[in-house]
């Protein structure tokens, strides 16, 4: 059949500002879902700020701070791994795309650890420790476990984009005159920093 | 008009989109992983179509079990299923992809001068993801635990106690929601980026418009709701508390949030069905249409203000009376801008030399239905007979008359309008005509009983009731086996006519926006050349010229 010829007619189309546009659209959908949570995040405040003030003291902030440390310089080295393949170097943006996903390693090790100390402490959905707490208590947790939650679902699904940016930089399928992949996928990896540098302060230093 | 659309001629020696594929494989492979928008619409049109006859089927079910007082043909829970399977199927299977996904994507490309849309394997895995979210739904029925019966607004606290399938019906919700926000993106980003030379935004169909003011809802409003479900999941699963006051939670707050989407939901429903009225009713009047910026920007209010309605559903649930009256206002508010779309439709058929071809006495029947939908509409958004008709069947049948009286009506004037460019053939107008008016008929003998059931009294999701409402039940159920009756009428000669029929022009109707220019069924390509359009939307002055290609 003729039609393999037609299809690569059909293909040629690239438009790298429509694939941004479209991205842009949908991390706009990924505020709005977050917004959601902060939504209920601030009902639940507003009812209960004493019981989240105490809640809230239980929460190690250094873990948290260490955390964000670690994401916001993520952030840094995601877009200098853009930059350098912008300017022709593989070597290095394959580098910077690397120590990224070290960072986003690091991150999760740290929440794991984090979180099974609450874990240890009986602090949990559910269980008898925290049924026993005021409303607000229980509340903060149940949200702290949903909202971090959530986010380090994100942080996971970001790794698994940039492993396979990675691989697709390495087969030159993302180079540096077609970099809209790299580009958009370093837009989803600031969102998800974005979105913990408002989860930080939210449970962690508001006390 | 030979400037219009160049190279024309040469379109009808083409190969139709039918004949050639956008990938080296042939036969079902060649539309299972196609990228060609016109066929991922037809996937659509298949699949949503298989589910509006499930989902009338369980209707007619339990039309049959309300025939007369007492059991019937089931007992109490398979009517719980049912109706929220029903409700289920009919809004998330049906009624909200149905015209974006079908004809917004066979024809928002075509009308703007595109080829595609800007993201056309997105385009095919929104189709892939629709399929997994319905297959959820059907799985979720045979699995252990047994079908959902929360009804299809899934309300918090009964949602997590219930001991059926919730969480695995309503994650099915969740995927269709993100179908639903992929095609929105997909639709934004085509409808900027991808318009023909010289199409500006006001010269474009006020189809298009209306579907992109749709595909910003999709993306606006859908999150809302996937974040509300997976609370709701999570809290099955994990009893954090969010919505659970034993634990602090506030069920209210699910409330607000399912209908901070739901309600735009509803404008996701009937803007690209005005959309379509706005299409059809100049191309049947030969005029252009009246107030074309006035229809393009309503879309556009109603889908601003259509975000801040959500509240009008939860005036008994118990907020502060003034939440309730600024709410009730804003309701009022929304309901301007449709009334706008209607004097404009109504001017542009004034002095117009009209042709009652199938899809404009659809757009009739639209009017009329829709009207006494929204009417009643405004009845239940005042206060005072809100707190009277709450939860009775004059909700039932409100918005039986708007989704199906408005949508689903327009979804068939839509199907009778196109079906002659996307398959290239023609169906029997006779019987379409009569089509149109078995359903007129039955759709009211169906429905109308129900306004005045529920204002005697009678509550909805209900499976049994008091003998005095024994006749209007019964009048009820005769309606709903004429229009059964009728959907099967129009599928049989549709059908037919997809085997048999007569084979059909470019431009039977004498429609004059793009999609009329090219051949039916379209090539691949759907333009040889992409068009420069240089003259407003529905200039029919050009009809002549364009008889002469
Ligand atoms: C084919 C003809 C149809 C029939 C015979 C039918 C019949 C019914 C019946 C008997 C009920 C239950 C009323 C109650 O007990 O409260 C119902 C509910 C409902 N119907 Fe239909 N219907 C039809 C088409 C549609 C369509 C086209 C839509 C949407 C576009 C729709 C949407 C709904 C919804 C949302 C509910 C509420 C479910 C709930 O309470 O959770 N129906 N319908």
């Amino acid at each position: 059949m003729n039609s393999y010829t037609d299809a690569a007619v059909h293909h040629v189309h690239r438009d790298d500002a429509g694939a941004k546009m479209g991205m842009w659209l949908f991390l706009f959908t990924e505020v709005l879902l977050f917004g959601g949570m902060f939504l209920v995040y601030a009902v639940y405040r507003y009812q209960h700020p004493d019981q989240f003030r105490l809640a809230a003291m239980e929460l190690n902030t250094g873990i948290g701070t260490l955390n964000t440390i670690i994401l916001l310089t993520s952030s840094l080295t995601m877009a200098l791994s853009i930059a350098s393949l912008q300017k022709g170097n593989r070597f290095l943006s394959m580098t910077m795309l690397s120590v990224t996903l070290l960072f986003a390693l690091m991150f999760m090790v740290n929440k794991y650890f984090e979180w099974s100390a609450k874990f240890s402490h009986g602090i949990y959905p559910g269980s008898p420790e925290l049924v026993n707490k005021p409303n607000g208590e229980i509340l903060f947790f149940g949200l702290y476990y949903v909202m971090t939650g959530l986010h380090a679902l994100h942080v996971l699904v970001g790794m698994i984009i940039l492993t396979f940016m990675f691989v697709f930089i390495k087969r030159n399928k993302v180079t540096s005159e077609n970099y809209v992949k790299l580009d958009n996928s370093g837009l989803y990896w600031h969102l998800v920093d974005l979105i913990w540098i408002f989860l930080f302060p939210l449970f962690y230093l508001i006390q | 008009m030979a400037d219009t659309v160049a190279g024309l001629p040469v379109q009808h020696a083409e190969k139709s989109f039918y004949q050639q594929s956008t990938n080296k494989y042939s036969g079902i492979l060649s539309w299972l992983l196609t990228t060609d928008h016109k066929r991922i619409g037809i996937m659509y049109l298949a699949a949503i179509g298989f589910f509006f006859f499930v989902g009338a089927v369980i209707g007619l079910l339990m039309r049959l079990e309300l025939i007369a007082p007492g059991r019937q043909i089931m007992d109490a829970q398979t009517y719980n299923s049912f109706f929220t399977l029903h409700g289920v199927i009919m809004i998330f299977l049906f009624i909200i992809p149905g015209l974006p996904a079908i004809f917004g994507n066979f024809f928002l490309p075509i009308q703007i001068g595109a080829r595609d849309v800007a993201f056309p394997r997105l385009n095919l895995l929104s189709w892939y993801i629709y399929m997994i979210g319905a297959a959820l739904v059907l799985v979720s029925l045979f699995l252990p635990g047994g079908p959902i019966d929360t009804g299809w607004t899934f309300y918090i606290p009964y949602s997590v106690r219930s001991t059926t399938n919730v969480s695995m019906a309503i994650f099915a919700a969740f995927v269709l929601g993100f179908s639903s926000i992929l095609t929105g993106i997909n639709f934004v980003t085509t409808t900027h980026r991808l318009r023909a030379p010289g199409m500006s935004f006001f010269k474009m169909p006020l189809f298009v418009w209306a579907t992109y003011a749709t595909a910003w809802i999709q993306i606006i409003a859908t999150p809302v709701i996937g974040i509300t479900i997976l609370l709701v999941i999570i809290e099955r699963l994990f009893g954090v508390g969010i919505f659970d006051p034993a634990l602090g939670g506030d069920p209210i707050l699910f409330q607000h949030m399912f209908w901070i989407y739901s309600h735009p939901a509803v404008y996701i429903m009937i803007l690209p069905a005005m959309g379509v009225v706005s299409e059809i009713i100049p191309t049947f009047a030969r005029r252009t249409i009246f107030g074309y910026k006035a229809i393009a920007m309503s879309s556009l209010a109603i889908a601003f203000v259509g975000y801040l309605v959500w509240a009008h559903h939860m005036f008994t649930s118990g907020m502060s009376d003034t939440a309730r009256w600024i709410f009730s206002l804003l309701t009022f508010i929304v309901a301007l801008p449709s009334g706008v779309k209607i004097f404009n439709w109504v001017a542009t058929m004034y002095k117009g030399s009209i042709d009652p071809q199938p899809p404009f006495l659809w757009v009739m029947n639209f009017i009329f239905l829709f009207s006494i939908g929204g009417l009643t509409g405004l009845v239940l958004g005042s206060l005072a007979t809100n707190i009277h008709l709450h939860d009775t069947y004059f909700v039932v049948a409100h918005f039986h008359y708007v989704m199906f009286g408005g949508t689903g009506t327009i979804f068939f004037a839509a199907m009778h309008y196109w079906f002659p460019k996307m398959f290239g053939k023609m169906y029997n107008i006779k019987l379409a005509r009569i089509a149109v008016l078995l359903f007129f008929v039955g759709f009211n003998l169906l429905y109308f009983p129900k306004f005045i059931m529920g204002y005697m009294g009678m509550p909805r999701r209900y499976y049994d009731y008091l003998p005095q409402f024994e006749a209007l039940q019964e009048i009820s159920t005769v309606g709903s086996w004429i229009v059964v009756g009728t959907l099967f009428f129009i599928l049989g000669y549709l059908i037919h006519a997809l085997l048999k029929g007569k084979k059909a022009t470019s431009n039977p109707w004498g429609g004059v926006t793009l999609e009329w220019h090219i051949a039916s069924p379209p090539s691949m390509e759907n333009f040889a050349e992409i068009p420069t359009v240089t003259r407003e939307p529905y200039d029919f002055s050009q009809l002549k010229e364009m008889k002469n290609e």
